[in-house]
């Protein structure tokens, strides 16, 4: 099989869009999200989509099926509150390395079924990180700037469990995804770093942050440039951004992005912004159009979707990008 | 200070050290030395470590701000004291700062001589933050541990000259334990090398001990073989230690921290700690004391520190406040105002003022008796070339200030006694830009000048329409009529003012002055169309005299008569002149155009297509694209920057100005009051019907202008449109356009300053904001060449090679020699939507505004040249107003001042 870093020079990868959206769609219940094994559990579950991994699994299964099948080289892992920090909400915390295990697992052998169908096209799969609830370097508390709800060594060690889960469950990527705080994605790669080196492994690192809003900066204020700075000492696969904005929003800290970095860059935005009702409409060819901006100018290697993307969206990607050449950058791994 | 040259790596990759708060800051080698702010150590300050300690962490807070807020591009933050508990403190102190955008925007320097402090910052700072520091002191093992957990959380290192043996005291040690360390570094940790900071350990000099005479030489060499052989790292130190010998004696103190960072920084030294209150202006120290400094810093003869010792006796008690002379505030009162006056001091005004104001019978005799004396004193040594435009305008502040003290009286005097009559002044002087222009320097250097001749200056400002010059100077029954103007539609504007004028039969006589404004304009064009006065007034020291003789009553009669005549005899040689040039048709021209070989020429396709907007471009970056010399030029100071500084004439003058321009610019660098923007793209283009150039397959076209003089055998007529590709080669060829302004606050700034009378710095903040936006545009074109269009891979050239125009490749402007004709500008504008990206926008004689605004085209090809279009024939302006979809008669009054007479 091809390794990732040398299809990245050849073609525009696409990953995949939304889980949760998709998820959405079966209309899961309390009862459902429970299944047998956690009928009795003492607290609602309902809305935890990770859990799903474990009593829903056809249906996280058949989300990633969708993707490979509308044409995504990567599929993300349902892991995105994987953490003991973000299971605390439904005192799950011990079952995080299974939750990561299991959702690995189900990504690998779909990919599997679709790479032994289409050998030339391999795909991959990309354990997802999330940022978890808290954040290491804003205070939750207004009246008391000084306050940390989080430390670095609490979310570097919830992180290190996440990690060696995913290894080990068969992801070929991490994703350090959905970055408003800088603080945690270094304690985050901190903990991969720690990983590699006891297992003395390689591992390709997908890193990707979340410009807020209107001011182009992260949550924790830093702006494209800086926070490229922040997350440049260690060897990664591709640098990006993703979430809080729509595809054409994020043009221009993509080209921040594109212009300093040495490693590839990746954008998975959502569909557009989320209307009056708090729903994403931008329909697929209305984000795809946008998307071509990034693809004309040469901007990404890697791109997908977020909030609100469906297959349908990807289909409508992988259709634009076959057309053009990847923004092309000198590989440092 | 100098410029440090890092060498680039040999694959040509930039390896620079890149560090961040919520904001970047990355060291090139073109930055300046990085300055880190020492305050918030608890070792270095008293204040701080009782703040600390007392745990007013606001207070501290307020502390750290004031270092931001006063130029630190880096904060260094120090906890190690015996009765704190560091590492508490350290996490705390970080937590808070990192609550504060306004401080969390630079990088933060974790000081500590304790790992577990060091690895608890770490653990809370988000950005890049630099390690200060570790060395082998503790031996290798350790050494590597720490090094390899800083890289692991992300932030790069000092690297003390420190090893199991003890710190490096000579320049031999310091190259073996740098070198030692690096190599560990480098190869076993896999350090990044850009991330490496050496500090070689700054010690005290003069200290009387002979081996502590080469501690500052040393330090110097080291510094540059550490620059030289260590490739891609940094060199910094803590000042201060140098001069620990002199505590107490800050006059010393302070040039021997100048003098050493002068040298250290030459050889290299490109970070530091050092108290900016503690520094001398290198050039400011007295000769004596920098021979003597100089002599112990570089260890130049064996009884240096002696000599320093007796020479620092003379200069010890002196503080820094008495070094102002102050003995003529004893001298008789005209005297200290025509001092004020003459100097430029404002300090003491009021107070003269108003002990004349007391001594004098009306108010007004004090702006006619006592102000007119002094003025008169300035006026005198401008005329004789003793004082130079700068001091003048500052002296007019002075005559300003006090002016607004005494209106109060006058206006009382007035109502007790109204028949009293009005300061009489020498006359009234309307001045003007005209309709359509935004460019007002000149003018209002001018203005000020020639208010401190007791002129009275009616200003209206730029973009005057006609009619309102007219009405007002029938209004005010002014004396003189001055008309100001840059771009070349303004000539006109001048013209229909002198044709109106004479319609209504004024009298008084016409100035014309401004960038594109020349005798023989005004000569033939102007002179021609009004029966009375039109002088041609190019610089404000000859201004004083015209107006005076226009004004004179005895010779005014004659005066004028003289100028009539002069302008005639002009306009007859420059006619004769002008007929004896042949010129070619438009279509001989075009056959004798600029051949390129397109066959053997293959464009390189930009790397990025289309329109991309710069939002805010970072001042700071544009300073070593200024070009200084039409900065005096704008001063009337003559000659080329850098040497101008040490001119004999004007020398003194113009290192005063540039003092001054740079304290400002610090300023405006430091409170981002100007704003820079910028719209640029990049295009598929091709040449079609020999002189146009079609856009992006037609979405937009250029017309470009052909020079029509019949040239000697083998030398082309040019056109701008020969160095694009012809759609006819089938080559794919690109060019480019661009739009930058630095303009953004300028009016603003201007007009606060003119609120407080100070006509100096308005300006001043003017002509440095002209210089950044031309600075802009040549760093804008150097990225553009590099990095987004990358025709050039790498192209490494000094400033002075950048002003001189070495690159590849050029970006005339609409408006200037190689294309005259600023319609084009609407072209541009349309294309990049420069107005709808960053608000620059267009007057109706397509001036660009704010002012402060370059905008223009990008060509690539190697053989693309500036050059002067020169005159052309009406045959052109027929085929280009046909091409260009406008009537004969629009196109010729847009190239008007290019058509052959």
């Amino acid at each position: 099989m091809k390794k990732i870093q040398e299809i990245l020079e050849e073609r525009v990868l696409i990953l995949d869009g939304a889980m949760g959206t998709m998820l959405q769609r079966y209309k899961f219940t309390e009862a459902d999200f429970r299944g047998e094994r956690f009928k009795d559990w003492k607290h609602p579950l309902q809305g935890n989509n990770d859990l799903l991994s474990l009593t829903q699994p056809q249906a996280i299964a058949e989300v990633h099926r969708k993707y490979f099948e509308a044409g995504a080289d990567i599929v993300e892992t349902n892991t995105f509150s994987g953490t003991t920090i973000a299971m605390a909400d439904y005192h799950m915390q011990e079952l995080v390395y299974e939750l990561n295990y299991e959702s690995a697992r189900i990504a690998k052998e779909v990919a599997k079924e679709f790479t032994e169908k289409e050998p030339q096209k391999p795909r991959f799969i990309a354990g997802s990180i999330g940022p978890t609830n808290k954040t290491a370097s804003m205070s939750p508390d207004v009246n008391d700037p000084g306050f940390r709800a989080i430390s670095f060594d609490e979310l570097r060690l919830a992180y290190k469990e996440q990690v060696e889960a995913l290894l080990d469950g068969g992801c070929d990527l991490l994703l350090v995804e959905t970055i408003f705080d800088t603080l945690n994605a270094k304690a985050a790669l901190f903990a991969i770093e720690e990983v590699k080196e006891e297992r003395a492994i390689e591992v390709p690192i997908m890193v990707s942050g979340t410009i807020t809003d209107a001011s182009g900066r992260t949550l924790s204020g830093q702006t494209a440039e800086a926070f490229l700075i922040s997350i440049s000492h260690i060897p990664i696969l591709s640098v990006g951004f993703n979430c809080a904005l729509g595809a054409s929003q994020l043009v221009p800290h993509l080209e921040v992005l594109s212009a300093r970095t040495e490693a590839a860059v990746s954008a998975h935005p959502n569909a557009g912004l989320p209307n009056a009702f708090g729903e994403y409409d931008e329909t697929p060819e209305q984000m795809a159009s946008q998307i071509k901006e990034y693809l004309e100018k040469g901007l990404v290697n890697i791109v997908g979707g977020c909030c609100g993307t469906t297959p349908e969206h990807i289909r409508a990607i992988t259709d634009l990008a076959k057309q053009y050449d990847p923004r092309s950058f000198a590989l440092n791994s | 200070m100098n410029k440090i040259r890092e060498q680039h790596s040999t694959d040509g990759k930039e390896r620079l050290l890149k560090l961040s708060g919520l904001e970047p800051l990355i060291v090139t080698p073109e930055s300046n030395f990085i300055n880190v702010g020492e305050r918030t150590n608890v070792a270095g300050s008293k204040k701080f470590l009782r703040l600390i300690k007392e745990e007013k962490f606001e207070e501290a807070l307020e502390v750290a701000r004031h270092q931001v807020e006063g130029g630190a591009q880096i904060i260094d933050i120090n906890m190690d004291d015996g009765l704190i508990d560091g590492k508490e403190a350290m996490v705390r102190f970080l937590n808070l700062i990192v609550a504060e955008p306004d401080i969390a925007r630079v990088p933060i320097m974790i000081d500590s001589s304790k790992w577990d402090i060091i690895e608890a910052g770490l653990q809370v700072v988000q950005g890049k933050c630099v390690v200060n520091s570790i060395s082998l002191k503790e031996g290798e093992a350790a050494f590597i541990e720490q090094a390899k957990l800083i890289k692991r959380y992300g932030a790069a290192v000092i690297v003390m000259a420190f090893d199991e043996v003890g710190q490096a005291d000579n320049y031999e040690r310091r190259l073996e334990i740098s070198k030692r360390s690096y190599d560990i570094l480098v190869n076993q940790v896999n350090f990044a090398p850009e991330d490496i900071i050496f500090d070689l350990n700054i010690f005290p000099v003069a200290t009387g001990m002979d081996e502590h005479k080469r501690n500052a030489i040393d330090f110097i060499e080291a510094t540059r073989w550490v620059r030289q052989n260590l490739p891609h790292c940094s060199v910094s130190g803590g000042v201060s230690n140098v001069s620990f010998s002199f505590r107490g004696n800050n006059p010393v103190r302070e040039a021997m921290h100048s003098v050493f960072l002068y040298h250290a920084i030459k050889a290299g030294m490109n970070i530091g700690i050092v108290n900016p209150t503690m520094l001398e202006v290198y050039d400011d120290i007295p000769k004596d004391l920098l021979e003597r400094v100089e002599d112990v810093i570089l260890n130049r003869r064996e009884d240096a520190t002696e000599r320093l010792l007796d020479f620092a006796e003379t200069v010890v008690g002196k503080a820094k406040e008495n070094k102002v002379d102050l003995s003529w505030r004893e001298e008789s009162l005209q005297d200290r105002i025509t001092r004020a006056l003459v100097k430029g001091i404002d300090q003491y005004i009021e107070i003269d003022t108003e002990e004349a104001r007391q001594s004098v019978d009306k108010p007004i005799e004090v702006i006619e008796g006592h102000l007119m004396t002094g003025m008169n004193v300035v006026g005198d040594l401008f005329g004789s070339g003793k004082m130079f435009l700068p001091q003048v305008v500052k002296s007019a502040r002075v005559m300003k200030k006090a002016v607004a003290y005494l209106l109060p009286y006058i206006e009382e005097e007035k109502k007790k006694n109204p028949k009293s009559q009005d300061a009489k002044g020498a006359g009234k002087i309307l001045m003007a830009t005209v309709k359509g222009d935004v460019h007002d320097i000149g003018k209002n250097i001018v203005s000020v000048v020639l208010a401190c001749n007791n002129y009275e200056i009616v200003d209206l400002g730029v973009m005057v329409p006609p009619e309102k010059i007219i009405n007002v100077a029938k209004e005010e029954r002014v004396d003189i009529i001055g008309l100001s103007g840059l771009i070349t539609p303004s000539l006109d504007e001048m013209v229909f003012l002198a044709k109106e004028m004479e319609r209504q039969n004024f009298k008084v006589p016409l100035m014309i002055g401004g960038a594109t404004t020349s005798k023989a304009h005004t000569a033939v064009k102007i002179d021609t169309q009004y029966s009375n006065a039109v002088v041609h007034v190019n610089d404000a020291s000859r201004a004083v005299t015209v107006v005076g003789d226009l004004l004179k009553k005895e010779s005014a009669g004659s005066y004028v008569r003289e100028i009539k005549l002069d302008y005639e005899s002009f306009r007859n040689k420059f006619l004769k002149r002008s007929k004896q040039k042949e010129y070619l048709s438009i279509q001989a021209a075009r056959e004798n155009k600029f051949q390129i070989d397109w066959n053997n020429f293959k464009p390189t396709a930009p790397s990025t297509l289309g329109v991309q907007t710069i939002e805010e471009q970072d001042l700071q970056k544009l300073l070593p694209f200024i070009d200084w010399t039409p900065f005096f030029r704008s001063w009337d100071l003559h000659g080329k920057y850098p040497a101008i500084l040490k001119d004999e004439v004007v020398g003194k003058q113009a290192s005063e100005l540039f003092k001054d321009a740079q304290k400002m610019l610090s300023t405006v660098i430091k409170e981002k009051q100007l704003k820079a923007k910028a719209v640029f793209g990049l295009f598929s283009a091709n040449t079609i019907n020999e002189d146009d150039i079609e856009i992006d397959h037609g979405k937009f076209v250029f017309r470009s202008l052909r020079q029509q003089l019949k040239k000697k055998a083998g030398v082309p007529n040019f056109a701008l449109s020969d160095f694009i590709a012809p759609k006819t080669s089938e080559r794919q060829d690109y060019m480019g356009c661009f739009c930058v302004t630095t303009g953004f606050g300028t009016a603003e700034l201007a007009a606060a300053y003119e609120a407080e009378l100070d006509d100096y710095s308005s300006i001043m903040i003017k002509a440095l904001a002209d210089r950044l936006a031309e600075a802009f545009a040549e760093y804008l074109h150097k990225e553009v060449r590099t990095k987004h269009w990358a025709y050039v891979a790498d192209e490494n050239l000094s400033n002075d090679q950048l002003i001189d125009e070495v690159y590849k490749g050029i970006r005339p402007a609409p408006g200037y020699p190689a294309c005259p004709d600023h319609l084009e500008k609407k072209t541009i504008w349309e294309l990049l939507q420069v107005e709808e990206k960053i608000g620059v926008q267009l007057t109706e004689s397509l001036a660009m505004w704010p002012a402060a605004s370059v905008s223009g085209y990008y060509f690539a090809h190697p053989e693309a040249r500036y050059f002067g279009l020169g005159k052309i024939q009406l045959d052109q302006v027929s085929d280009f107003a046909k091409r260009k979809g406008i009537s004969e008669k629009e196109a010729a009054k847009w190239l008007a001042p290019n058509i052959v007479d």
